[in-house]
């Protein structure tokens, strides 16, 4: 049974020269799974994402066929009913947690204040929610952490409060873009893991988007491969490396391995027809 | 012979007690001709190094040597600018966003005091493969990669021998990361430039560079061959993990 | 060339010259400012006010000082006085007129001075730091801290009344906010990748000062001016008409609406014609500065 369903997605920005077509035609279903949407800069990956919680700034448009979420068309709803679907149903965590929470305000009142909004309690409830949640990321001295600015903690501590914030209101789907990009490689692993721990968890849909290839084989079951607003490949996450579309294995071997040594790395030859093919369903 | 020099090199910002030890009694030396990386974590201190070399970062002390001079403070002569040049890691951020490529070029050949400038122009950016099409463009009509190769094009106008790249590449997506790796590569061997690279990326360092330092909380721990690195066997135990978290599990 | 491909030559994706890519830049940057309706109202009225103060003996129906005593205060719509007379019989749409001219002449005399003494000192302080920096910014305070009219009052006394102190004192008194907001700018853009780069290539302060970072100050102080052009031309009007500015029988709006004062009651559009004079030039200028705020942007492309 698939949480989410999405046919025929585009976004539009009407610009000088014409109207620019950043996302062209996707469509895809997103069950209980960890899906991967990977592209370069410019594919339309993180437009796809925001367009799904209606998030795209004017003079954008969306428009689809349907964004069903669970039977509902999220295009439909009101931007009122709108903003009880973002957070309670769809949460969405950014990039840089540095910009994404609120630098004059406690990390444990945001925290409480994300459940109290979607909750109606105590707040001696909220805060126990919290520290749990804070528990659940695995961050070990939960009080003193409720006690701090956003800028005293680093950022890989930043990001999973980010994840703690997004999960409390128990959202049956996080879209995660480019979570893990601002940091370091050892933090990295970490924050994914428990990302991907409390997904499985609670049996949510998830979907992660990252310009890594490894890191969304690794973390995905299903990736979808964008290209100048359309997906041309979609696979299986650990069947990456046999993937068919050239654009795919281009991406994949203009990587410089350590196990391969090689005075020049494949350059990836753009071919027009890439963008030209019809969007693959994913 | 030695393009570059450094030992005990310690590098902090700020006075007395809130005083920041960026780097910590760094040694190593780059052989002409060579290509050396430094890797580590955000916070390191590998970018902080070449702060110091080229004076941006001023309080510094132990010994850098430059082709045998050694080098004091934060004020570099105009030869020194001739000899060691760099690439900064986000190319938005490195190019003056009301000056069109032909400026940024023309400017700073005319500041090394370089005769011809109209031809040059051209020539470099032949050079770093742009063409001549976007030589009147301003940055905000390139694309990061472009960008990139301006900046290039900016640090080789003067002709230097050592080129200091701040993680050249980590603001680009993979396939121009690919071109622009190939492009400092052909460089190197066209004009026997010496690289002094910084990188977060094992896999980066490891193609690009023969020699590397692994640093941490600004020391440097280890230093190995990049071979040492393919085959796996660095000693350390944290180059051993940082290799550990960027080999992607098959 | 026709109009098209004059138009296709200015958007070219790859300018093939320094002029063509300053021309380019500077028509998109055109093509932003026109789909701002409100600035493009703010942009007419100033156009107007240009053409008005140039043509001013050409389209004015009366000398500006011929009193006429014996058809005094006559209301507006008088036959011959379309805008009506004042209090000595000049006709006040003539008056108008000529006043365009000295509201110019301030306007552009103000923008001279204070924003490029503004910059100057913002931009040295910022760069050089240090003791330099402490010095300009405590005497910026200083001059920040007198009230402005106050202060511009005292200049007007001791160099005696008239439109050119006036000016001066205005100036004077202006430059401060510019400063600071030079300073600001130049502390962020000195410690940019780009200014690092081009240090790297031996430029000196001087250099680095009037060309890379000036013409990066100068677009929000283009904006700052001509939000603050209406504040200029109201502590001029003011000047006026305390009487240390422009006097009499000088046209400028401001002493006009001073002179109307005394018959405000009855004979209303003596001040309130100068007065609405005034209140159009200051909100065209508002108008344009917001739209110039969006169309001086470098980053934006359109795209």
């Amino acid at each position: 049974m698939s949480l989410l369903d999405i046919e025929d997605l585009w976004v539009r920005f009407p610009t000088r020269q014409g109207v620019f077509d950043a996302v062209r035609g996707v469509s895809f279903s997103l069950g209980r799974e960890r899906l991967g949407i990977v592209g370069e800069s410019g594919s339309g990956k993180s437009m796809t994402g925001r367009a799904i919680l209606r998030l795209i700034r004017k003079p954008g448009i969306v428009e689809a066929s349907h964004v069903n979420l669970e039977g509902r068309d999220l295009l439909e709803l009101g931007e009122r009913e709108m903003r009880a679907v973002r957070g309670k149903q769809i949460s969405m965590v950014m990039q840089d947690p540095k910009f994404s929470l609120n630098p004059v305000v406690t990390v444990g009142e945001q925290l409480m204040e994300a459940y109290l909004q979607h909750n109606s309690g105590k707040k001696f409830h909220a805060r126990k929610m919290a520290i749990e949640m804070l528990e659940n990321v695995s961050i070990r001295d939960a009080e003193r952490v409720m006690r701090a600015y956003p800028h005293e903690v680093s950022g890989g501590m930043g990001q999973r409060i980010m994840i703690a914030m997004m999960l409390i209101p128990n959202p049956k789907i996080l879209i995660a873009d480019e979570p893990t990009s601002a940091l370091d490689v050892s933090v990295q692993r970490q924050v994914l893991n428990i990302m991907d721990g409390l997904v499985k968890e609670r049996g949510m849909g998830l979907i992660f988007i990252s310009h890594d290839l490894n890191l969304v084989s690794e973390f995905c079951d299903r990736v979808l491969i964008m290209y100048s607003g359309r997906i041309v490949e979609v696979c299986e996450a650990n069947k990456l490396h046999q993937a068919q579309h050239p654009y795919t294995q281009g991406l994949l071997n203009s990587l410089p391995r350590l196990d391969d040594k090689r005075t020049h790395l494949s350059v990836l030859a753009r071919d027009p027809s890439w963008s030209n093919a019809p969007s693959v369903r994913g | 012979m030695t393009a570059l020099e450094i030992r005990d090199l310690d590098v902090w910002f700020g006075h007395a007690h809130d005083r920041v030890d960026a780097v910590k009694g760094a040694n190593l030396s780059v052989v002409q001709g060579e290509s050396f990386g430094l890797v580590g974590e955000s916070g390191s201190g590998k970018s902080t190094i070449l702060r110091a070399i080229t004076g941006l970062a001023p309080q510094w002390s132990g010994t850098i040597e430059v082709e045998g001079q050694a080098l004091s403070g934060a004020k570099r002569y105009r030869a020194f600018f001739r000899t060691v040049q760099m690439v900064f890691q986000d190319p938005y951020a490195s190019l003056h966003p009301r000056h069109t490529v032909d400026q940024v070029l023309s400017e700073t050949l005319h500041l090394h005091g370089l005769d011809n400038i109209d031809k040059r122009v051209a020539g470099l950016l032949d050079d770093v493969g742009l063409g001549q099409r976007f030589r009147f463009r301003y940055p905000h009509q390139l694309s990061g990669g472009q960008r990139q190769r301006v900046a290039i094009a900016r640090a080789l106008a003067g002709e230097p021998d050592i080129l200091l790249l701040d993680e050249p590449t980590s603001a680009l997506d993979v396939s121009v990361q690919a071109e622009v790796l190939n492009l400092l590569a052909d460089l190197r061997t066209k004009h026997g430039l010496t690289y002094l690279m910084v990188s977060h990326d094992l896999p980066v360092i490891a193609h690009m560079c023969d020699q590397l330092a692994v640093m941490r909380n600004g020391e440097i721990v280890e230093v190995m061959s990049s071979e040492t690195l393919r085959m796996g066997n660095p000693k350390h135990e944290y180059s051993q993990e940082l290799l550990r978290a960027s080999v992607a599990p098959q | 060339m026709s109009d098209l491909t004059l138009r296709q030559w200015l958007l070219a994706d790859a300018p093939t010259s320094r002029r063509h890519a300053r021309l380019s830049s500077l028509y998109k940057g055109w093509l932003t400012l026109r789909t701002n309706s409100m600035a493009m109202v703010g942009l007419t009225i100033l156009v107007l006010l240009v053409f008005t103060a140039v043509f001013a003996p050409v389209l004015a129906p009366h000398d500006p000082y011929s009193q006429d005593l014996a058809s005094r205060l006559q209301p507006i719509g008088t036959e011959g006085h379309l805008l009506g007379t004042d209090s000595l019989g000049r006709d006040i749409l003539s008056r108008l007129i000529y006043g365009a001219r000295i509201t110019l002449y301030i306007v552009a005399l103000v923008a001279l001075i204070a924003p490029v003494a503004g910059l100057l000192v913002g931009t040295v302080a910022g760069y050089a730091g240090g003791w330099a920096d402490v010095v300009l910014m405590r005497i910026t305070d200083i001059f920040l801290a007198f009230p402005r009219l106050v202060l511009a009052l005292a200049f007007v006394a001791a160099l005696g009344a008239g439109i050119e102190n006036a000016v001066l004192a205005i100036s004077l008194t202006a430059w401060p906010p510019y400063a600071r907001m030079s300073r600001a700018e130049t502390l962020t853009i000195r410690s940019t990748d780009y200014i690092n780069a081009i240090r790297l290539q031996g430029a000196g302060p001087l250099r680095i000062i009037t060309r890379h970072i000036w013409p990066l100050c100068i677009s929000s102080l283009i904006v700052r001016v001509t939000l603050d052009m209406a504040g200029i031309i109201l502590a001029a009007a003011g000047l006026g008409f305390l009487g240390l500015g422009a006097q009499p029988p000088s046209p400028e709006w401001g002493a006009m609406i001073s002179e109307g004062r005394r018959f405000i009651l009855d004979h209303w559009w003596v001040a309130t014609v100068p007065g609405l004079a005034i209140f159009t030039v200051s909100l065209a200028f508002n108008l344009l500065g917001d739209g110039l705020r969006d169309a001086l942007d470098p980053k934006d492309d359109g795209q």
